[in-house]
């Protein structure tokens, strides 16, 4: 414990030793611990987790509950030690979505009764209300009990401050605290101190604590680029075709066998391993299924071991799902109710099927304008709009390279002179610049079709974007009979 | 507020007047600005009366033409998180993920009416669902916090509203409001909902009755297309956490189309949701409905000019596609024609009529002589007529009553008429007269319907009309006849009943005539060799073209002759009328003035042109010469018209102050050195600022002593 407290002085002498002074750290704590896990870090088939300081039936429950996730959860608790031992300062964890990251944080500080603070750092989405949630949460840490009074925390130093009250008051001197912070990455949005300080809250509070960071991404896209401590990293892989398999077979509903539930799950990842791995989605697609799958067992055409028939019958299905209500074109509770009735899921379209919009007739010429005007070069106007241009070089018309990359390079910002200019020329009758035409603009821009530019000075000739694809101007410009290809440059 | 001290400093203002006298002010407004005075008050009162009558009459269609759509939302969000009451033990639903039931509404691009669609939503969603609505604007929620924030705000609002007498609640309110996060929202849900629980039978009035023990939380996001990616992102997650503490719905706003929420969200977020699409009716079919409740009846006396009528459709179709735009320009049409036109007193209902034309002044009487229509009229009758009418007031208001009614029935007859022809060009190819019925009205308004070439072309394609349609067309049009209230029409309806009965003994005499009809078809599939077969192939084409009318195209001819001298009769354009101008608005300028507003133009003329606003003689500038009297704005606009894009700021000095001096050429002397006048400098620097606050230059970096042009245009 002495040369826990160490850590503090480690960190008086500046940002510059720190690193060494966490090696020498885990070296003295940890030096067992993590000398077996070295050797046994790649061995999957571990045996049952082990750990002196916590009882085996706990450790067995727990193994239940992460399944594969064994090797993650033994170094991780070869990391943390015994209760009042300290712990690494900081755990950055990071994988894949729904690779298990929160699960088996969750899982393993409940279970082992730990004291711990959980916060989601999107929930909590200023500094301020993370640091008064965390407060609040420890209120209730160890005890359970719901009675909390509100916190205020301002700054990082109020939460030092009474982070070391409330561990005083509920009695946790002599246990690690966990705080573990989901969707670490949106600290890095918040004050440039906050992140620097989580990671060395061992050395500010100079009390046992551990902050554990889980994300999605690397942590070389956190580090600060002043000198920070470096936390543990440690990833999670994602899980195999395999792991899937075994943790989707685990629940399955009373009334049917496992094996029949396992050779479902079978069928299901044949078909969705290649589009999705991630876990929520499969079970939840599972679910959705299931009812499908049971029914010629239901109806007594099939019995539960006739797994070809019972393929025949669900692969079409899980097909069409996959085109459907995967990608949350029609939703689950729509295709549970077509699943019922039995119907075709032809006769609901998707959300992707209604692509027309309804425009006011000025509005499409004006959409119609200012795609050409994002998508010519400013130079062709001429070419393309007056009457008697003149005679235009061909040579020197059709620039090499600037054929056909204006599509590639996306839409070009253009005045508004511009737009009215190319408005005017492309419609028939004339067309007054009334207050209707302008305020036509500014809805094309509310609506998102179009984008305004800079926003800086609405009299200083304001710039759009046209924001919208070739195929839905198309679908406009065939409305108002007006031929878009023939005055693109791209296309000529 | 305003006030016109020039100093700075407190001022009280009274609370502003009570609505009641507010009106009377608006009547006495209509009367001392309108240049003849008469009957304005009665004016007034007619006008606010068919205005209320048109209103509660919109209302009560939008009302109606929404049903659908909010029936079906209601459903959705009773059905949304009731699952989970039911059945949280089952298997299927553990094992389910809990997705938040989200609707997406698409409204159309005409986002100044979606209001009304809200408000009625939100209320509908109040009396039936859930007192819990929250209403959130892009504008308002640039981040995260601010949604929050607004959302909590909204929420916790509404409670207090319900029982507003609990002081304690705004207390812990207030305090809440500082920590605005899901927790502190959820732990209030608690707290209200089972306040409801505990409540005395007696006390809840209307609470626990109409919603569910834990009524869902309604959340709408009014223009999903404005939202930025992280703010939903961000609220969708949160929410999805807490989901089962919180039973949230999303209403999502949509005005283009629903890919817009692929575009918003990423699959990882979409899939959070469960979303289902709600389709609200397109705008135009609402305008046809409108048109047809509002324009094509007989109940109200208003009419509208074909004029009038093409401008509010074109700006509707060209421009905003907004009804509410639409009704808003009717509502001026009423009250530009009520000011503007004395003889309005007159365009009342029927009833009304006789009492009104008896009590009008002599200058009333002189003002209906005024009217070109009846001028018209009077100069067809004989002699003594025509005399009597210009001279005797009693007899003008007798014969004035006369031409009223039969300018009322002119219109019973005109709509069932319209209707029934239609129903005849809706279902010719290719819409020679328009598939709308609006564009029919306004064709028949705009002169002779049956002079044009498209009705000609119309009715020879009605005689080519096959058996079946063209007998559905006429028992449609038998029934719109029938719907009449008058005995108008009785005969018509006679004889299309005849004509019906006609077809229908066609028929069986066909069936008789069917195996003489078949037999050259069998001789045609005996002959094999080609010589033959081309020879009674021409010999039938022969014989069909000189084959006289079978007696169904002879029956065909009648009907399309018999509507057509329906049409002639019924169908004249309104403007030739007599008394039309009582009750048409044909003001088309007026309107396209106000709403169709040019500011450029504008701008322009009065820059260009003082005289068109000023009204100064000594403005009055022959071909294209700046006159130097005119304001210094002007002088300055007009020489910067003849510059490039870029001006010169001494050259621009040098020709105004030479513009200004022309008039004091006596001194001219004086000023014949270079420099120049420092008043004249002075004008011209502010003159060209107020060019710059006006937005036609700016200051240039290119160059210095340059002003950049914003305009482009003018030489």
């Amino acid at each position: 414990m002495r040369a826990g407290r160490g850590g503090g002085a480690a960190a008086a002498r500046g940002g510059g030793g720190s690193g060494r002074g966490a090696d020498h750290f885990l070296s003295l704590h940890l030096r067992r611990d993590v000398h077996v896990w070295v050797t046994n870090y790649r061995d999957i088939k571990m045996p049952n987790l082990e750990h002196p300081a916590y009882p085996a039936a706990d450790l067995l429950h727990l193994e239940g509950l992460v399944p594969c996730r064994e090797s993650q959860v033994s170094t991780l608790l070869s990391i943390f030690g015994e209760r009042q031992q300290f712990s690494f300062p900081s755990i950055f964890i990071y994988g894949h979505t729904s690779s298990g990251k929160t699960y088996v944080m969750k899982t393993l500080l409940t279970t082992l009764q730990l004291p711990h603070v959980f916060v989601n750092c999107v929930e909590y989405f200023t500094s301020r209300l993370l640091l008064e949630e965390i407060l609040t949460q420890l209120q209730s840490c160890p005890s359970g009990t719901e009675q909390t009074s509100p916190v205020h925390c301002d700054t990082l130093s109020d939460f030092v401050r009474l982070f070391k009250q409330a561990l005083a008051t509920q009695e946790l001197q002599d246990q690690t605290v966990y705080i573990v912070l989901d969707r670490a990455e949106q600290l890095r949005e918040m004050e440039a101190n906050i992140l620097p300080a989580f990671l060395r809250l061992q050395e500010l509070t100079d009390r046992n604590v551990t902050v554990i960071l889980l994300s999605e991404i690397v942590w070389e896209l956190f580090r600060p680029n002043i000198g920070c401590f470096e936390p543990f990293t440690m990833y999670f892989p994602d899980y195999s075709i395999g792991h899937l398999q075994k943790i989707l077979s685990q629940n399955h509903p009373p009334e049917y066998s496992a094996d029949f539930y396992a050779a479902y799950i079978n069928i299901l990842l044949g078909v969705f391993y290649m589009v999705c791995r991630d876990l929520k989605e499969l079970r939840h697609l599972a679910a959705l299924n299931f009812a499908k799958y049971c029914e010629p067992v239901v109806r007594g055409e099939a019995n539960e071991r006739d797994t070809r028939k019972l393929w025949k019958n669900i692969e079409p299905h899980l097909k069409k799902a996959m085109q459907t209500v995967y990608l949350r074109e029609i939703s689950s509770s729509q295709w549970e109710r077509l699943q019922h009735d039995d119907g075709e899921p032809g006769q609901l379209k998707g959300l992707s099927a209604h692509t027309h919009v309804e425009l006011p007739y000025y509005s499409k010429f004006l959409l119609i304008a200012a795609y050409l005007a994002s998508y010519n070069p400013v130079r062709t106007d001429k070419r393309f709009f007056l009457k008697h241009h003149g005679k235009i070089r061909k040579t020197n018309f059709m620039k090499k390279h600037e054929k056909t990359s204006n599509h590639l390079l996306g839409p070009k910002p253009f005045p508004l002179d511009r737009l009215l200019a190319i408005l005017y020329s492309i419609v028939d009758n004339r067309v007054a610049p009334t207050a209707n035409i302008f305020s036509q603009i500014t809805s094309l821009v509310t609506l998102q079709l179009l984008s305004m530019v800079g926003q800086n000075d609405q009299l200083d000739g304001p710039r759009y974007k046209c924001t919208v694809s070739l195929d839905f101007i198309r679908a406009i410009a065939r409305t108002v009979n007006f031929d878009i290809i023939k005055y693109l440059y791209d296309f000529l | 507020m305003s006030t016109c001290s020039v100093s700075k400093g407190c001022f009280v203002f009274k609370p502003s007047t009570k609505k009641r006298r507010l009106s009377d002010k608006t009547a006495h407004d209509f009367r001392c600005t309108s240049n003849d005075s008469e009957d304005t008050e009665l004016r007034f009162v007619t006008c606010q009366s068919l205005w209320n009558q048109i209103k509660s009459e919109t209302e009560k269609i939008q009302e109606n033409l929404n049903k659908q759509l909010l029936d079906n939302l209601v459903s959705f969000l009773s059905r949304s998180h009731s699952d989970f009451q039911e059945k949280t033990t089952e298997w299927t639903c553990r094992m389910k993920f809990r997705e938040i039931p989200t609707a997406a509404l698409v409204l159309g691009v005409n986002v100044t009416d979606h209001d009304l669609t809200f408000r009625g939503l939100s209320d509908v969603l109040q009396d039936n669902i859930t007192p819990y609505v929250a209403l959130l604007e892009a504008k308002d929620c640039p981040g995260i916090k601010n949604l929050m924030q607004k959302l909590m705000g909204q929420l916790m609002k509404c409670d207090i509203d319900v029982d507003s007498l609990e002081d304690e609640d705004c207390v812990q309110v207030s305090q809440n409001r500082i920590r605005c996060s899901m927790p502190s929202l959820i732990s209030w849900y608690d707290s209200v909902t089972k306040k409801t629980d505990s409540e005395t039978p007696s006390k809840k009035r209307n609470s626990s009755s109409r919603h569910w023990q834990s009524p869902p939380v309604v959340v709408i996001f009014r223009d999903m297309e404005s939202f930025t990616t992280k703010v939903l992102q961000d609220f969708i997650v949160i929410s999805s956490q807490h989901i089962h503490e919180l039973p949230l719905v999303l209403i999502f706003g949509i005005a283009t189309s629903p890919m817009i929420i692929h575009r918003l969200l990423p699959h990882s977020v979409s899939s959070l949701l469960c979303i289902e699409l709600f389709q609200s009716l397109s705008c135009k079919e609402h305008l046809s409905t409108i048109i047809d409740k509002l324009l094509l009846t007989s109940r109200f006396p208003f009419k509208l000019g074909e004029k009038v009528l093409q401008v509010l459709i074109n700006i509707f179709l060209y421009h905003d596609f907004s009804v509410q735009n639409f009704i808003k320009g009717f509502q001026l049409c009423i009250v530009e024609h009520f000011y503007s036109q004395p003889l309005s007193v007159l365009c009342c209902h029927l009833a009304d009529i006789k009492k009104r034309v008896y009590s009008l002044s002599h200058n009333q009487c002189e003002n209906i002589r005024r009217l070109p229509s009846f001028r018209r009229y009077v100069e067809k009758q004989e002699s003594g007529k025509q005399i009597e009418l210009l001279t005797n007031d009693s007899f003008l208001k007798e014969e004035t009553e006369k031409l009223l009614e039969d300018l009322h029935v002119y219109h019973e007859n005109y709509v069932r008429i319209l209707r029934c022809l239609h129903v005849f060009t809706s279902s010719l190819p290719k819409y020679p007269l328009g598939k709308q019925i609006r564009e029919l009205h306004c064709a028949c308004l705009e002169n002779r319907v049956w002079e044009t070439e498209e009705y000609e072309s119309s009715l020879q394609l009605a005689r080519m009309l096959n058996k079946t349609d063209l007998v559905t067309i006429l028992q449609q049009c038998v029934e719109i006849l029938m719907s009449s209230s008058g005995k108008e029409f009785d005969r018509a309806v006679g004889k299309l009943k005849e004509f019906l009965t006609q077809f229908q003994n066609l028929e069986a005499e066909a069936s008789q005539e069917r195996d003489v009809s078949v037999s050259p078809q069998k001789e045609l599939q005996k002959k094999t060799d080609l010589y033959h077969l081309q020879k009674t192939l021409l010999e039938l084409k022969e014989s069909r073209r000189s084959k006289k009318l079978t007696k169904f195209e002879m029956l065909r001819f009648e009907v399309v002759d018999y509507i057509d001298s329906l049409v002639r009769r019924y169908l004249v354009p309104a403007d030739q009328r007599t008394l039309q101008e009582i009750v048409y608005f044909n003001g088309a300028a007026v309107l396209r003035g106000h709403l169709n507003a040019a500011p450029r133009t504008a701008l322009h003329t009065a820059l260009n042109n003082p005289h068109w606003y000023l009204k100064n003689q000594a403005l009055r500038c022959d071909g294209g010469g700046i006159s130097n009297k005119a304001p210094d704005i002007c002088i300055v606009y007009k020489l910067h018209l003849e510059c490039g894009r870029l001006i010169n700021l001494v050259d621009w000095l040098e020709a105004f102050s030479t513009v200004v001096m022309a008039a004091e050429e006596t001194n001219a002397d004086a000023a014949s050195s270079d420099q120049v006048d420092d008043v004249i400098h002075a004008r011209f620097i502010r003159a060209v600022s107020e060019l710059e606050l006006l937005g036609f230059i700016k200051p240039s970096k290119q160059k210095t002593d340059h002003v950049a042009r914003l305009t482009w245009g003018g030489c």
